[in-house]
Formats: C-alpha cells, structure tokens, sequence
C-alpha cells in the first residue's frame, strides 16, 4: 500500500497532476490549513546583502518589522540597508494622506543614505489590504529622484509570497527595467537567482573557461547595473522558486534552458551541460571544463555518504528549495525521500527533477501543519527539514531537524559547495549520536 | 508613518502570544497571514523552548478576501478546541486581520465553543507588545477568575500571594520567579498563584484566594492586579525587587501584608553586593557616568542602583515605554538628568553619543550602538536576544539579582581597564598597542579586526562622531599628549577641550589649551 493511503483524511486530498500529457503524472498531496513559513518579506534579509547599492523600505506594520528584526537578528550583524514605515492609525484613515506620508519618509531616508541607488518599496500585509499603491508611489517619487535613485515597487506581503517568493517579486520588478538586448545581438546567457558572490564567480569562471563570452546575472551585485534582455537571452535558473521572474523574462523575449538545478555534482553538471548545448559548445570540452570540479565533488561527497545512505529523510515546505534538494540527496547521497514537502510546486521548472523521484515518495504541497506534523510523528524520518518555528519542538519529541532557513542562507550551488550542502544534513545526524547528554 | 530599523517591542498579539505561551492548557487563536507565523521561532529559538506556542494561525491569503476569511478562522478555532483541547482560548487578530474587520470575538461567540472564550481587541496600529500582554492578561483574569470566591479567614492559616507578571519570553523571568519563591518562604509566606507563567485557565479562577498580589513586572501585571485590587479587595505589593535596597523595601511591604517577621530575610547572608561595593577595589567604580535606557521598571531601578548601590553617576535614562514614562520622569528628576521617552533607537543613539557615558546599561539595541561608539555596555531589560535566556540560573531580583547585577555591570568596565592598561603600556615591546585587549577577539589582533571591517562602511546612520574626530586648530603637541590620555575619556576630553577653546575663544588648542580646560572641568 503507498504511504499516502493509509493516511486518514490525506486520501480525499489526493489529486492527479496536471503535468504535460508527454510526463508521467504523479500523485501530490494538496494541503490546506495552516501554514509554518516565512512570508516574502524574509528575502529581503539575503537580497539587501547581494545588492549593494540598493536599499529595501517595507511599507506595512510594526509586526513587519518585528519579522525583519527577528528572522534577521540572529543571522546578520552589519548595519542593514533595509527599514520598514510603520503605518499607524492615522496612515489608516485616509489614502491621501498614506501617499504623502510615503513620500516623508522616502525623501528622509535618501537624505540620509546618500549611497542608495535603488530603493524598492515593498508592499507587505496591511499595505496590500488596504490597496495602497506603491506602483504610483514609486513612479511619483522615482521623477523625483532618478537619476540618482531608481524606485521600484513589489509586494512581499505573506497574503500572495511565501519566504523565497519575496525573491521572486523582487526580481520580477527589476525584470522590466533591464536594458534591451536588440533583436540582432549575439545569444547572451543569463543567470538568475540571487547567489552568494563566491558561487557566482565559480560559474562565472567555469562559463568563461566554456567560452560562453557574455553572461549575464540577475540580480547584479550592484542593482544600477544590470544585464541586457532580449529575444537572444538565453536564461538558466540558479533557483527553483522564480516562476514570476521567469515569467517576466519571457515577456522580454528571453528563452529558459531546460536543465536540473545546480545541486550537487549531478544538477550542476547538468545545468552546465545544457547551457553549453545552447550555445553549442563542443561536448568534449564541456566534459573537460567540468571534470575537476566533478571529481572534487565526487571525492568530497563519498567521505559524507556513508554518513547519509539509507537516512529518511523528510522535508516540510519552506523555501522551494525542497524538490532538487531531496534528488540531489536522493541520487547522489542514497538517502531515502519520505515526504518532499514545498509550499508551491512549479511543475515545469521542476519537471526534470520530479522526474528523478521514485513513486514511493510522498509529494506534498500547500500546508496543513497539524496533520503533516502528525505524519512526521507516524513516519519519525531520521532527519525533518524545517522552520525555524519547529525545529526546536521536534527535537523536543527526540526527533532530529535541520533548519530549512540555513539551506538559503548558506553557498550550497555547485561543484565545490555540494559537500557542504550534504555535511548540512550530515551534522544534525552525527550530532545526534555525539551527545550522550 | 514611523521609519524604523529596529524596533524595541513587538506588536501586541507578540504580548498577547507570551501571556498564552506563560500559559499552560490556554491556546490562543490568531486571524493572521502565514508571515505572522515567525513569532512562533522568538519562543523557540530565542527562549529555546522545546515546545510550540500554543497558537493555531489562520494563515488566510489574498485569494480567501473578500470571500470566506470568516469561515477560515472559525474552521481555525474549531480544529484548534477539537485537537488541544484546553481549558479556555484567547482570540484575536494580528495587523492584517484587523483591516479586513472578521470580528474573531463575535465569530467566537456563535460557535458555541465548549470552553470559555477570552476575546481579545489589540489595535495593532496604536499599541505595542507589552501592552498587548497586559491587556491580554487583564482579559483573561476578568473572565476566568471566580468572583463568587469567599476567602478563607486570615485566622489559622498562612498568608497566602499571588505573583503576578512572569511570562515568555520575558527577561530573566524564570530566574527571578525562583528568587522571589525563596524570600515568600523565608516570610512564611504561601504561594497562591504565580501567572501567567505555569498557570492553567483553571488556577486564575482561584486567583481572588490570596491576600494580596505581587506585581513582579508592571508592564504585565499592574492592570489586572488593579482590578484585581477592586473587585477581590487585594492590596497589592509593587515594589519591584531588583537591587538591594529594593528588595529590602519590597521585603519590608510584604512582611506587613502578611503580617511576617522580615528579620530573617532581610538577615539573609547572600547579599554580597554591599560588601563587594565597598571593598576598595571598587573606588574606582565611583561617579563612572552611566547611560541607562531600557523598559520602565528596569530602567528606574538601575538607576537607582547605579547611584544608591554603586556609586556611579547616571548621566542618561529613558525607556522605550510610554505607558510607564511617569515612573522614569520621576527617577530622572531624581538623578538630574533629562528624562528620554522614545521608541526611535536613533534618539537612543544620538542621545548616547552626545551623553559619552562610561558605561551603557541597555537592551541589545544600546549593546549594539555602544559597540559602534566603543563604550562598555552590560544588557538589562527586554528586548530579548538568545544571550538573556543563559543555561544558568541569573536572576535581577532579590539578593541574588544584585549579585548578578554587579558581575554583570562591572565586568565591561573592568575590561575596559584592563584595555586601558594594555594602551598605557603600548610602547612596551610586549603590550603593543597592535596586540589587542584580551577579552576582545582574543584570537586575532587588533590590526586584523580592524581591517575585517568593511573599507568603506555603508553605515546605516552616519555614526554621531565619538572620539578622536580629526579636529581642526590642535597643535601636533596637544594632539600626541591628548593620546596619552586613556581612550575611554579621550573623546570626552577632545570635546570638552574643543568646547573650552572656542567659548574662551581660542583658534588654536595647544598644550596649555588642554591643561587649561582640564583644570576648567575639573570636578
């Protein structure tokens, strides 16, 4: 019997998947009930330190910026380029008077951060619910201050994004504003997804060594500085979780190039391959570029394997990152896959992965936090992937966690992290067995 | 609108979510997005608990408005009584759900839950955290608590208190609890009820069964121990016990609440404060300027230990509360200092950089800018960070608090001296200045530390300029024998010298300028 049959009450919620009728459809479980996730808001805490130049002003409420605060405070140390306007009771009693309190608050803080380059206005809860228009602030107040200061808006508000989604927006606003490739210009290709600047120049490197010559990155280090778009741009997705952006992108006549995300030797072979195929770049030396890489993943990774075979291992939704995490686990570290949990499942950016997945495993999407918590309980996995909410209270049930949060916060693409991606989920476990207290 | 970085007090549902999670078999039910769900990893990352909040959230999202957001929340509630099953809930909205005006109570009320349920109205959008738990805690004990209780008769038996105000979350609650346990024994005094924390919806019915209320933290507590003082005709104790002499005082009205011989806790011989002060290596300890900012009741009552217990001066105090600004005016006027009531950690910090005190007593928010202006700092008051819930037990209130109180506070300023003597001996082939205070990055030196920094700092707020500013009109003499001078007064030197030259009207300051303004400030 599969797993999801015995579970009383999931049956119901057992749907067909709408995938392409060329893909085998697979069962997933749809949830709804009560979510455990960060909104989009959360991005901002990664965003704000890949975009040098720009600064995030959250339009919302005090619990906004308690969230800021707190999903940030333990993790950051510097000064942060983000703030929040705390709307208050009087922003509330009329629009107007919204708007012109914006528009205070803006030309303070550009007054005193003279080095913001861009500032993006990000909607939250309270500023989406009560339809304050941020798209016209931004444009009212960017004619005042561009040159110096581009003004872009997104909503990051936990009623439409959930955690990684706040990139999504974000990158989605700068979509628009990237100069025009024109219709005649050489194939150009273009990473997107936010990636710690280590990362980034490791692919930078293997692409240049590939002979790929233009490639471009969004989000760019300094946001003023974007790359070009057009119907040559050829784009590769460094994350899962950009279906927005991606959209955006096709709008502009961009292109995606199918492949696995860049998890572990096998995604990032992958990814690598099938940008060298669009460019036409000779299989042999593609193989050759990537094989030192490969073979310093495949070496650091055997001495993690013996430590990962055979675990079960269960992921709650949290960052998209879930699906290719879980094959790369699954594929190259032997792990078993018990319930791959995401809070939105993006069929076609993630055909290719899903694919990988045996039938056994469990797919779920959307949440109901008591009754998934409730199938964690009956499956007790060797390690849960969570929030940061629930880690400690499924410890407390003596079962062993990894913080979901630290997979985005941590270098964890490519050859040279994929070592570190698995010692990520090693240590909990061999933790676990240290401690005789 | 407010532009905040950071902000000292979360929102009121954060207050009411620390009396509900204070709580045992209460569970709170909150109409809120799936982003208010972080609160939940303050209580389990910061305080470290194992268990999880006893909330249920709505989570509803932009596609349910307008449609079935009511039916979300009391499907929401209904789950929620049917799988914990408590003895009473708590519901409410957080920030986005007050817009969209569900009315949580009403719908509450229609459902017929099988448990009492406590209603909350927390106008996210004028109030804040430790307000919300106030009221929350107010809320619960007007519903809950029996008012057909007859107490027994005092004749016969021990006095019996409540102690009111422990919560989550809160700073240094756990310990102080243990501390205020132990002097109600020592008066023979019985322990009716302690709440919220550890407390069932079913004890806080027998709540108007004690003789008098404890108010251990104002914030919490003071609005429900004055119903309380109506309705159950319970005098209340609201000396807050945090310092020696406060905690005499406050064994002193508890004694005579209960009618208790307070000698054998007053003569208790753990109080090592007094002497510790007292001892001469602690003259150096006298008129150090102190800046004090934190919540109310912690604010006032390290001022009144930094002037009574330590002999510091205290050149700063504020608190971020407004509900509880007439406390601190009070003690300002007492220290003769201007009092500084704000939640905009910016005033905090230009307040802070124009005082130049010697030692900052704060929340993390002060640790934080005291570290940029490079002076000594020890946290006392909420907000919380990880570090104020330590493995040990570290208590603010009673005798044991006060010990706490002086290793916390003078600790920073003994490293400070030690850095002072690692400066006088720079020269010193073996005690370069390049080598570093020990206690600081003992690791890497200074050089090294110095350069990690960003090249070129995007500070948040040009930083109010402290110390060793480049200034103008120094001679190359004044300017190497004003280095002479220990670091931690440097800056206050610089500026007063500045001040002096320019009100004597001086375009030069050489070295009789210094001289002279020293002996202008002299004390």
């Amino acid at each position: 019997m599969s797993p999801l049959a015995v579970l009383d009450g999931c049956a119901a919620e057992l749907a067909r998947d709408t995938a392409p009728a060329n893909e085998a459809p697979r069962p997933v479980l749809r949830e709804r009930g009560q979510r455990e996730v960060f909104c989009g808001l959360t991005g901002i805490i990664w965003l704000h330190r890949k975009m040098q130049d720009a600064f995030f002003l959250v339009v919302g409420s005090r619990t906004c910026a308690h969230l800021l605060q707190s999903a940030a405070g333990v993790m950051i140390f510097a000064e942060p380029r983000f703030a929040t306007a705390i709307m208050e009771e009087r922003d509330l009693a009329g629009m107007l008077d919204a708007q012109e309190e914006l528009d205070r608050v803006v030309t303070r803080l550009l007054e005193r951060r003279p080095d913001i380059r861009t500032l993006f206005l990000v909607g939250s809860c309270p500023s989406e619910v009560i339809k304050l228009d941020l798209a016209k602030a931004a444009q009212r107040l960017g004619a005042v201050h561009m040159p110096r200061v581009r003004i872009l808006n997104y909503s990051g508000s936990g009623i439409e994004t959930t955690f990684t989604q706040g990139e999504d927006a974000c990158l989605a606003a700068l979509v628009p504003v990237m100069p025009a490739l024109p219709a005649d210009a050489a194939k150009e290709l273009l990473i997107v997804g936010s990636l710690p600047d280590i990362v980034e120049d490791q692919f930078l490197r293997l692409f240049a060594a590939l002979g790929i010559a233009k490639v471009g990155v969004l989000p760019a280090r300094n946001a003023r500085d974007l790359p070009s778009v057009g119907p040559n741009t050829r784009y590769l997705l460094a994350q899962p979780f950009l279906a927005e952006t991606a959209m955006a992108l096709e709008n502009r006549g961009a292109t995606r190039i199918e492949a696995l995300f860049p998890f572990g030797a096998e995604g990032t072979s992958d990814w690598i391959r099938a940008a060298a195929r669009e460019f036409g770049i000779d299989a042999a030396l593609v193989e050759q570029v990537i094989a030192p890489g490969r073979e310093r993943a495949r070496i650091a990774l055997s001495k993690l394997r013996p430590q990962l075979t055979g675990k079960r291992i269960t992921f709650l939704p949290d960052s998209q990152l879930e699906v290719p995490l879980a094959r790369f686990l699954q594929d190259e570290l032997g792990m078993e896959l018990v319930e791959v949990g995401t809070p939105y499942l993006h069929r076609a950016h993630l055909a290719r992965e899903l694919d990988r997945f045996g039938p056994q495993v469990r797919i779920s999407e959307g949440q109901h936090l008591e009754r998934q918590l409730d199938r964690v309980r009956a499956d007790r996995p060797d390690i849960t992937v969570c929030g940061l909410g629930l880690a400690n209270p499924l410890e407390g049930e003596g079962l062993t966690t990894k913080w979901a949060i630290e997979l985005v916060f941590s270098p964890i693409h490519g050859f040279d992290q994929a070592a570190d991606l698995a010692e990520l989920f090693a240590r909990p476990l061999r933790r676990r067995d240290m401690l005789e207290v | 609108m407010q532009l905040a970085v950071w902000t000292y007090e979360g929102p009121p549902h954060v207050g009411a979510m620390r009396v509900a999670t204070a709580m045992e078999k209460l569970h709170y039910v909150l109409h809120a997005p799936q982003g208010d769900t972080y609160a939940d990893l303050l209580f389990t990352m910061i305080e470290r608990r194992s268990k999880r909040p006893p909330v249920t959230y709505t989570t509803f999202e932009a596609r349910d408005l307008g449609k079935d957001t009511a039916q979300i929340f009391q499907d929401a509630a209904r789950e929620a009584v049917a799988r914990f099953n408590p003895q009473a809930i708590i519901v409410g909205a957080s920030c986005t759900a007050e817009l969209i005006q569900d009315d949580p109570a009403g719908l509450s009320e229609a459902m017929d839950l099988p448990c009492p349920v406590i209603a909350l109205e927390l106008p996210s959008y004028q109030r804040k955290e430790n307000w919300g738990a106030s009221e929350t805690f107010y809320q619960i004990v007007r519903k809950l608590a029996d008012k057909t209780l007859v107490r027994e008769p005092r004749e016969g038996r021990k006095a019996r208190a409540n102690i009111l105000g422990p919560t989550a979350l809160g700073f240094r609650h756990r310990d102080d609890l243990v501390e205020i346990r132990k002097i109600l024994d020592q008066l023979g005094v019985e322990v009716n009820l302690v709440a919220p924390l550890g407390a069932t919806p079913e004890d806080i019915k027998r709540i108007g069964a004690a003789d008098f209320n404890i108010v251990l933290y104002p914030e919490i507590a003071d609005e429900a121990s004055r119903w309380l003082e109506k309705n159950f005709d319970q005098p209340a104790v609201r000396t807050v016990p945090i310092g020696v002499g406060a905690t005499r005082s406050f064994i002193a009205d508890v004694a005579e609440l209960a009618g208790a011989d307070p000698t054998p806790a007053l003569g208790d011989t753990s109080s090592r404060l007094p002497w510790w002060s007292r001892s001469v290596d602690s003259t150096y300890l006298t008129s150090k300027r102190v800046f004090i900012f934190g919540d109310a009741t912690h604010a006032v009552a390290a001022a009144r230990i930094a002037r009574e217990e330590l002999g510091f001066e205290v050149c700063g105090l504020g608190c971020y509360s407004r509900e509880f600004a007439r406390e601190v005016r009070a003690e300002a006027a007492r220290c003769g200092v201007e009092p500084l009531i704000t939640d905009d950690h910016l005033a905090v910090e230009d307040a802070i950089a124009a005082a130049a005190p010697e030692l900052v007593l704060g929340t993390q928010m002060e640790r934080h800018i005291a570290k940029r202006l490079g002076i000594p700092c020890a946290v006392i008051s909420a907000p919380v960070h990880v570090q104020d819930f330590p493995a040990r037990h570290s208590p603010q209130m009673g005798f044991e608090g006060a010990n706490v109180i002086f290793d916390t506070w003078v600790h920073p300023l003994v490293m400070g001296l030690e850095e002072h003597l690692l400066t006088m001996f720079r020269d010193d082939f073996e005690f370069s200045d390049e080598a570093g205070a020990s206690h600081h990055a003992a690791h890497s030196p200074r050089k090294a530390s110095v350069q990690a920094e960003p090249v070129a700092p995007v500070a948040d707020i040009p930083s109010p300029a402290m110390a060793d500013a480049a200034a103008t009109g120094w001679t190359d003499e004044a300017e190497r024998e004003l280095k002479k001078i220990p670091f931690f007064v440097r800056g206050k030197a610089r500026r007063n010298t500045e001040a002096f030259a320019a009100a004597d009207g001086r375009a030069q300051i050489d070295l009789e300028t210094l001289y002279d303004a020293k002996a202008h400030y002299a004390r």
